[in-house]
């Protein structure tokens, strides 16, 4: 570590990973819930439970991200960071408007909620991921701004770096398009469309500058290959993202009230997609075939290469299956969208926030080299426990999509079986991944115990080429 | 990557790229807000109750269990197409069917799954029906391909 402001990212990360946590508790008993209906009825609904899920995941990975930025952002500017105060401050801000919202959920009724909460001088609540009281959106926006001030003061001071242009316009894409999510029309149709603004465009815009930018550090870091090539590599990459995702918005388009064009461009710039996925995944493997240096962190170059190859398939391929209009005619809003949703999160953001954390934590530990080969091993015991689990949960899951595809959607009206009775006969794919996610959470457990292993890598464990004094 | 090929050509490609493509999409979203949904959305029938309804709709956080022209969560039935599904395009027919589903709720029946009991009053039930039969007359390219959502 460079800078002793970089330190500010510890506690971002130790958060993230504690609301990862609770995001895989909630996952099982949704997943419980798929099979045994009344699991814990009344007290919490499915509802509930999902949503808790899925703010969960996307507060922590918004700390991930965080906890990201300010420890790269300094060392890549060569500066200490502007205001390390403002940073606890935001901190603790976004830590208790996070914790009240989830307790919120799970115990106050989600009506009373919106009524305690005044949703309805400002109606933003009750939208798929943006459920937040608006008071909690408000807060949010706040967070974001305090951070990019914090983040633009620091880079502006020092060294002009790809990755921090790239990282910064990223988050400033993130805050401005959050600002969608207070614009709730009366007009269902309009409402769904820019809500879209935010969804799609984060995950499939301005989240890709993010994961390039990190991606592109920790690839520098632990290959020692030369900036430049990383950075032309990282400039096309997002590039491909951006000229394939912004019109690729259009295959949420086809079917809640836009024209017809967007049937073609939605499909002919969704298909496109997969393409910057694909790039990472060479930009990764190839820079680290080129490496100047054995990185003593192995475990983080696993996460980069894997978060690299999970990305492709879980976005990339499982989102190229359904982006097709014709195919998506039939697949839209079934399990094909949940086994595509999930492979996708997981590889291309949770993968990589954990990629930046397996790099990033131990240097902050005093452990410049990385942990002990054995906190290690039991680090990429964890990665593949749940890597192999999440890709059976997918595969479970499009199993599910296939069948109920058949059985509900595409016989005639009048022959198709029901909703209801088509779960039913889909029931033993929700059995298995239910298994899966045990086993997920059994990784995830592996995971956690690997930072509770003493002891580090040393220098002499730089097999080939010189470790640097910034390791 | 070759050496011709240099990063202010990357650089120029990204930006170059992503503001052609930023621009385009405002462009197609102008047209499609201004020209085709007034044509599409049949939004000369989003009265009052309809409006009610949405935020019934969304108070009770409804799209944590269904979906609603295939978005949401994939626990209970699609519900763009309900009032045809359930209320055969009847208006009165599909009020009358709204009050008494949501009012026998939760079924208890164990082991199924449980729609709660929303304590809704008579008129925003009403509210409600209004919405998904507005909802169901957007034109959606002709979504979902069958009767069951």
């Amino acid at each position: 570590m460079k800078y002793e402001s970089q330190r500010v990212a510890m506690p971002y990360f130790i958060f993230a990973l504690i609301l990862f946590a609770g995001q895989i508790v909630f996952g099982l008993i949704l997943g419980l819930q798929y099979v045994v209906g009344d699991f814990l009825f009344p007290e919490i609904p499915f509802n509930v439970a999902r949503m808790v899920h899925t703010n969960l995941l996307i507060v922590w990975l918004l700390f991930g991200f965080m906890g990201a930025t300010y420890y790269l952002v300094p060392e890549e500017a060569q500066t200490e960071l502007y205001s390390p105060l403002l940073a606890r401050i935001l901190f603790w801000v976004f830590a208790v408007a996070g914790t009240l919202t989830i307790l919120g959920y799970l115990f106050v009724d989600y009506a009373t909620l919106a009524d305690i909460t005044m949703n309805k001088l400002w109606p933003t609540m009750g939208r798929e991921f943006l459920e937040q009281p608006t008071i909690t959106k408000m807060g949010l926006a706040l967070v974001f701004i305090g951070f990019l001030f914090n983040i633009l003061m620091t880079a502006l001071k020092g060294r002009k770096t790809v990755v921090n242009i790239i990282l910064i316009t990223g988050l400033i894409g993130l805050t401005v398009l959050w600002m969608f999510s207070f614009y709730n029309p009366e007009n269902l149709t309009t409402d769904k469309y820019y809500w879209w603004f935010v969804i799609h465009l984060w995950v499939e815009g301005v989240w890709e500058l993010i994961m390039g930018a990190i991606l592109a550090f920790v690839l520098i870091k632990i290959t020692g290959v030369d900036r430049e090539v990383i950075e032309k590599w990282l400039y096309v990459i997002i590039a491909m993202a951006l000229i394939t995702g912004i019109i690729g918005t259009g295959h949420h388009f086809f079917w809640i009230g836009p024209s017809e064009y967007w049937l073609w461009l939605g499909s002919v710039f969704g298909a496109l997609e997969p393409i910057p996925f694909f790039m990472m995944v060479l930009f990764a493997f190839t820079m680290i075939n080129r490496r100047k240096r054995n990185h003593p962190n192995k475990a983080a170059t696993l996460w980069a290469m894997g978060t690299a190859v999970m990305a492709f398939l879980g976005a990339g391929v499982w989102g190229f299956l359904h982006t097709l209009a014709p195919i998506n005619y039939y697949t839209h809003g079934s399990q094909i969208t949940a086994a595509h949703g999930h492979m996708a999160f997981y590889g291309a953001y949770v993968m990589i926030v954990l990629t930046i954390i397996s790099y990033a934590m131990p240097i902050m530990r005093g452990r410049p080299y990385g942990n002990s080969n054995e906190a290690q091993v039991v680090e990429m015991w964890g990665f593949w426990l749940m890597t192999i689990s999440m890709v059976f949960i997918t595969l479970f899951l499009t199993g599910a999509g296939i069948l109920q595809i058949w059985l509900q959607r595409m016989p005639e009206s009048g022959e198709a079986l029901s909703f209801m009775v088509t779960q039913d006969k889909i029931a033993v794919f929700y059995w298995a991944r239910l298994i899966a996610g045990c086993f997920f959470s059994g990784g995830l457990v592996v995971y956690f115990c690997s930072f509770f292993i003493k002891g580090q890598a040393s220098f002499d464990d730089e097999v080939r080429g010189p470790a640097r004094q910034d390791a | 990557m070759a050496e011709r090929f240099t990063k202010s050509m990357a650089r120029n490609i990204y930006l170059g790229g992503s503001t052609f493509f930023i621009l385009l999409f405002l462009i197609l979203t102008f047209d499609t807000q201004s020209r085709a949904l007034p044509e599409r959305d049949n939004r000369d029938q989003l009265t009052e109750q309809v409006v009610n309804g949405k935020h019934v709709w969304e108070n009770n956080n409804c799209v944590g269990c269904h979906s609603l022209m295939g978005e949401g969560a994939y626990f209970a039935p699609e519900l763009a197409n309900v009032f045809d599904r359930r209320g055969a395009g009847n208006s009165d027919v599909f009020k009358a069917y709204m009050n008494a589903w949501m009012n026998a709720m939760p079924t208890n029946a164990p082991g199924r799954r449980q729609m709660p009991q929303f304590n809704l009053t008579d008129q925003e039930i009403e509210d409600l029906a209004s919405f998904l039969e507005w909802t169901s007359k957007i034109d959606d390219n002709g979504w979902p391909p069958n009767i069951e959502g």
